[in-house]
C-alpha cells in the first residue's frame, strides 16, 4: 500500500505568477514549494483504509470510517441552500496530502521543516512559543494582550505539523493535540465523544468527513480547569486539487472554560478546492466554550474562477446544566460557504450565542446561519447576524430556532441585519421558528439596508477615501460581532473586512 | 482663495438648472454670507463646492488657490482645506467619534504627505477642543452623531472643523434647529477659529446668526444667482423687509 504513493512537486509556477500579478488582493494567495505526498486520486474503500493506515489508527477507528464511507455512498448532496454549486466530481480529488518530510511526525517544533515554519510566519502565525499571535496591531496602546499566550496547532493540508505550548498546557491538565495523536494517546476520550454531537450519518458532507478526515485538533479541559491560554488551530490548504477534511473535537468537562480560535487560508488557484470540516463541542455542567473563527479561504477571483468550496458542520452540545457556548464567526473567504454552527441546549439553564459576520464580494456565495435547538428548561439563545453583500455576490442568512415542548421558560432573541453595497448583489433572510411551548418566547428582528450615499459623502468630506469610508461604515455595522471576538482576532478581522471589500465601490 | 466664475449647475436626475450663472470671489480672512429664500440654490452651491454627487456642471469654473476645484475628488478637496459643516449632520452607527475623527485627520495628513498623528497627541488635541465646546467625554465615546440632539450634532461639526483645521469653511445653515445658547456656543467656536488666513462662507436663511458671526460681505441669492451684494447692513435690511424686493430683481435678470 505504501508504494502506492505519488511523490511530486507541489509547486505551481502559474499560480505564483498569477498571485504576483494580482498583488495584494488576496494576500495569503502564495503557495509553498514543498515536496508533497498524495494518496491516489479519487475515493474508494482503499483510500479510506490508506488514510487510516497513514495515521497508524487502531481498528475501531478504521471501522468507524468504513461505516461512514458505506453510508456516504447512499447519501445525496443536499440542494436546499440558496447556492449555485457547480457539480463536484468526488473522484477527481485527492483526499490526502502531506509534506513528504512529515512522514515521521516531528517530536518537537525544532524538527519541523523550516519551509513550513516560514509559511506560517508569512501568514502571521509564528510556530514558536512566543507570547502572542502576530497580526496584532502594535500601535494599539490599549492592547492588554502584551503577555497573553496563544497555543497553536498548525494543520497543513492533511496533517498537523506542530502544536505549541503543549507541555505548559499539560501541566494545567489540558490536553491540546492533533486528533490523530488523540486517537492513539487518548482513545477512551475520543471513543466516548467522537461522533456524539455530529453523528456519522448527520449529513452528506459530515458523513464524507467521517470517512476521510485526516487530522484536526483535539482539546480536553478537565473538571474545574480554566484553560490558562487561548487555544487556536490554523488551517492551511497548500496542495493542489486536494480537499481538506479536518475534524475538531473539544470537550469542556464540568466547571471548565476555554476560548478557542480557528483561522484558515489557502493559495490562490484557478481550480476550486473542497473543504468539508466537522467541529464537535461537548460542554458539561457549568462549563463554557467560546469558539471563534476567522475564515479567509481563497474566495476565487472577480469572475468567480477558483476558490474554496466550504461545506462545514459545526455543532455544540450543551449537555450539562448551566453550560454555555458562544460561536463567533467572521466569514470573508471561500467561493461557496455552507455553514450553520449550531447549539443543542439540552442542559437546564444552558445558553447558546451565535455572532456572525458574513461578507461576500464579487461572485462569492454564502448560505450561513445557525440552529438553536432548545430542549432543556430555562434555556437562552441569542443570534446576531450581519450579512454584507457587494459585487454580484449572494448572501443568505438561514437560521432555525426550535423550542421543544419540555423547554419551559426558554428565550431566543434573533437580530439579523443585511447590508448591500451596489445594486447587483443580493441578501436573503430565511428564518425558521418552531416554538412548541407556550411559556417560551422568541423574538426576531431583521433589517436590510444599503451603504448610505450620505454617510459616504460625510466621511469623504472629512477627508476619508471612498474605500476606507466603506470599510469604516461596514465595520460600524458589524461592531456588535467584532466586539464578541477575542482581541487578537478582532483586530485581524477588522482589517479583513476592509480587504474583502476592496474594489466594491466606484 | 476661492474664485467662482459664471457657474451653471443642473441636477443630474432632472434637467433643471439650479445655479444659473453665479460668480463669487473670496479672499483669505474674509467672511461671506449668502442669504436667500428657499429653493434659491444656496445648499446646491455648498454641495457643489464640497463635491457631492448628483449634479452636472453645465459651464463655468471654480478655482481654489488657482487650481481647478471641480476636478478634485471629495476627499482631495477636504485635504486641500475645504470643510463643510452640514445642515443635517449624518449618523454613522457603530463608528465611535474618536475613531472617526482620528481616521479623518490621519487620512488628510496622509494625502498631504504629512506624518500620521499618534494616539497620545491626538487624544490631547481632541480633548482640548471638546472642552472648549462643552462636549462631554461621554458624547465623544458615542457613535458619530447617533442619539445626539440637534445642538450636540452642530457642536460636533464645529469640533471636527477645529480638529481638521481647514482654510475654507462652508457653514450650511448651521443655525437651523439651534436655540440661542447653542448658537452662541457654536459661533464662539467659529470666531475663535477664524484667522487672517481662513475664509468662511456662511449660508443662512436668517440674519440672527450674523449677529454672532459678523460677515464682511452679504450676498442675496435668488433663482440661482447673486442679485445683490452689500455689507452686514444688507442682512438687517432683509430681516426687516423679507426677500420680496430681491425676488423682483431675480425676475428682471431672467
Amino acid at each position: 500500500m505504501t508504494d502506492n504513493y505519488q511523490v511530486r512537486d507541489a509547486i505551481d509556477k502559474e499560480t505564483l505568477s498569477t498571485v504576483r500579478s494580482v498583488g495584494d488582493t488576496y494576500k495569503y494567495g502564495f503557495s509553498t514549494d514543498i515536496e508533497t505526498e498524495y494518496a491516489p486520486l479519487g475515493l474508494n474503500e482503499d483510500i479510506v483504509k490508506l488514510i487510516s493506515k497513514k495515521n497508524n489508527e487502531p481498528k475501531w477507528m478504521l471501522d468507524w470510517r468504513l461505516k461512514a464511507f458505506n453510508r456516504w455512498k447512499k447519501l445525496k448532496q443536499p440542494d436546499w441552500a440558496l447556492l449555485k454549486i457547480p457539480e463536484i466530481d468526488f473522484q477527481d480529488q485527492y483526499y490526502y496530502a502531506r509534506p513528504a518530510n512529515m512522514k515521521e511526525k516531528p517530536k518537537s517544533l525544532d524538527e519541523v521543516d523550516p519551509k513550513l515554519l516560514e509559511t506560517y510566519s508569512k501568514l502571521g502565525i509564528p510556530l514558536t512559543e512566543q507570547k502572542k499571535l502576530a497580526g496584532v496591531i502594535e500601535e494599539n496602546h490599549e492592547d492588554k494582550s502584551e503577555n497573553r499566550k496563544v497555543a497553536v496547532d498548525a494543520v497543513f493540508d492533511s496533517v498537523s505539523v506542530g502544536t505549541t505550548f503543549k507541555e505548559e498546557l499539560k501541566s494545567a491538565g489540558v490536553i491540546f493535540c492533533s486528533i490523530s495523536e488523540a486517537i492513539k494517546e487518548y482513545p477512551e476520550l475520543v471513543k466516548k465523544y467522537l461522533g456524539s454531537v455530529v453523528p456519522i450519518s448527520d449529513n452528506f458532507f459530515a458523513c464524507l468527513n467521517a470517512a476521510v478526515f485526516s487530522d484536526g485538533s483535539f482539546v480536553y479541559i478537565p473538571k474545574g480547569v480554566r484553560c490558562p491560554m487561548e487555544l487556536s488551530t490554523y488551517f492551511r490548504i497548500n496542495a493542489e486539487n486536494t480537499g481538506q477534511f479536518e475534524r475538531t473535537l473539544i470537550i469542556a468537562d464540568d466547571n471548565s472554560y476555554v476560548s478557542y480560535l480557528e483561522g484558515c487560508t489557502a493559495p490562490q488557484r484557478d481550480e476550486s478546492q473542497l473543504h468539508a470540516a466537522v467541529v464537535e463541542l461537548v460542554i458539561l455542567d457549568d462549563a463554557e466554550i467560546k469558539y471563534s473563527t476567522v475564515q479567509n479561504w481563497f474566495p476565487g477571483d472577480e469572475n468567480g474562477v477558483g476558490g474554496i468550496y466550504n461545506f462545514v458542520t459545526k455543532r455544540a452540545d450543551c449537555r450539562g446544566r448551566n453550560s454555555k457556548v458562544m460561536w463567533t464567526q467572521v466569514e470573508t473567504g471561500s467561493a461557496i460557504t455552507w455553514k450553520y454552527p449550531s447549539c443543542v441546549l439540552k442542559g437546564d439553564n444552558s445558553s447558546g450565542e451565535f455572532y456572525s459576520i458574513a461578507i461576500t464580494n464579487n461572485m462569492q456565495q454564502a448560505d450561513t446561519g445557525t440552529k438553536m435547538i432548545h430542549l432543556g428548561k430555562n434555556t437562552n439563545s441569542r443570534i446576531v447576524s450581519k450579512g454584507i453583500s457587494a459585487g454580484k455576490a449572494q448572501n443568505t442568512y438561514r437560521g432555525l430556532v426550535q423550542i421543544g415542548g419540555r423547554s419551559q421558560n426558554s428565550r431566543n432573541f434573533t437580530q439579523c441585519d443585511s447590508l448591500l453595497i451596489g445594486n447587483k448583489c443580493g441578501a436573503h433572510t430565511v428564518p425558521y421558528i418552531e416554538v412548541n411551548n407556550s411559556s417560551a418566547r422568541a423574538e426576531h428582528e431583521a433589517t436590510t439596508s444599503k451603504v448610505d450615499e450620505d454617510q459616504l459623502f460625510y466621511c469623504m468630506q472629512r477627508g476619508i477615501g471612498e474605500e476606507d469610508a466603506v470599510a469604516l461604515i461596514v465595520n460600524g455595522f458589524c461592531k456588535e460581532v467584532l466586539q464578541a471576538l477575542p482581541m487578537e482576532f478582532a483586530m485581524e478581522a477588522q482589517k479583513l473586512v476592509a480587504i474583502s471589500l476592496e474594489g466594491s465601490v466606484g | 482663495m476661492l474664485n467662482i466664475d459664471d457657474l451653471k449647475v443642473s441636477l443630474e436626475e432632472e434637467e433643471k438648472q439650479i445655479i444659473r450663472g453665479l460668480s463669487l470671489s473670496i479672499k483669505p480672512g474674509e467672511v461671506h454670507a449668502i442669504m436667500g429664500p428657499n429653493g434659491s440654490g444656496k445648499s446646491t452651491l455648498s454641495s457643489v463646492l464640497a463635491g457631492k454627487d448628483g449634479y452636472v456642471i453645465d459651464s463655468g469654473t471654480v478655482k481654489f488657490d488657482g487650481s481647478d476645484l471641480l476636478e478634485a475628488e471629495v476627499e482631495e478637496r477636504a485635504a486641500l482645506g475645504i470643510f463643510m459643516a452640514f445642515q443635517y449632520p449624518i449618523e454613522i452607527p457603530g463608528v465611535g467619534n474618536m475613531n472617526f475623527l482620528r481616521t479623518a485627520l490621519n487620512s488628510q495628513r496622509k494625502t498631504r504627505g504629512q506624518e500620521e498623528l499618534n494616539a497620545a497627541d491626538f487624544l490631547k488635541l481632541v480633548r482640548g477642543i471638546a472642552k472648549d465646546l462643552e462636549i462631554s467625554e461621554e458624547m465623544m465615546r458615542r457613535p458619530v452623531n447617533v442619539g445626539a440632539s440637534g445642538g450636540e450634532k452642530k457642536r460636533n461639526e464645529i469640533l471636527q472643523m477645529c480638529l481638521l483645521e481647514p482654510r475654507f469653511v462652508i457653514l450650511d445653515e448651521t443655525d437651523s434647529g439651534l436655540d440661542v445658547d447653542a448658537m452662541k456656543l457654536v459661533s464662539k467656536g467659529v470666531n475663535n477659529f477664524s484667522s487672517s488666513s481662513r475664509s468662511f462662507l456662511v449660508i443662512t436663511h436668517y440674519q440672527r446668526l450674523l449677529n454672532y458671526i459678523v460677515p464682511d460681505f452679504v450676498h442675496i441669492m435668488v433663482d440661482g444667482r447673486i442679485v445683490k451684494t452689500g455689507d452686514k447692513t444688507l442682512a438687517l435690511h432683509v430681516e426687516e423687509t423679507g426677500y420680496k424686493d430681491f425676488l423682483q430683481l431675480g425676475k428682471e435678470k431672467n
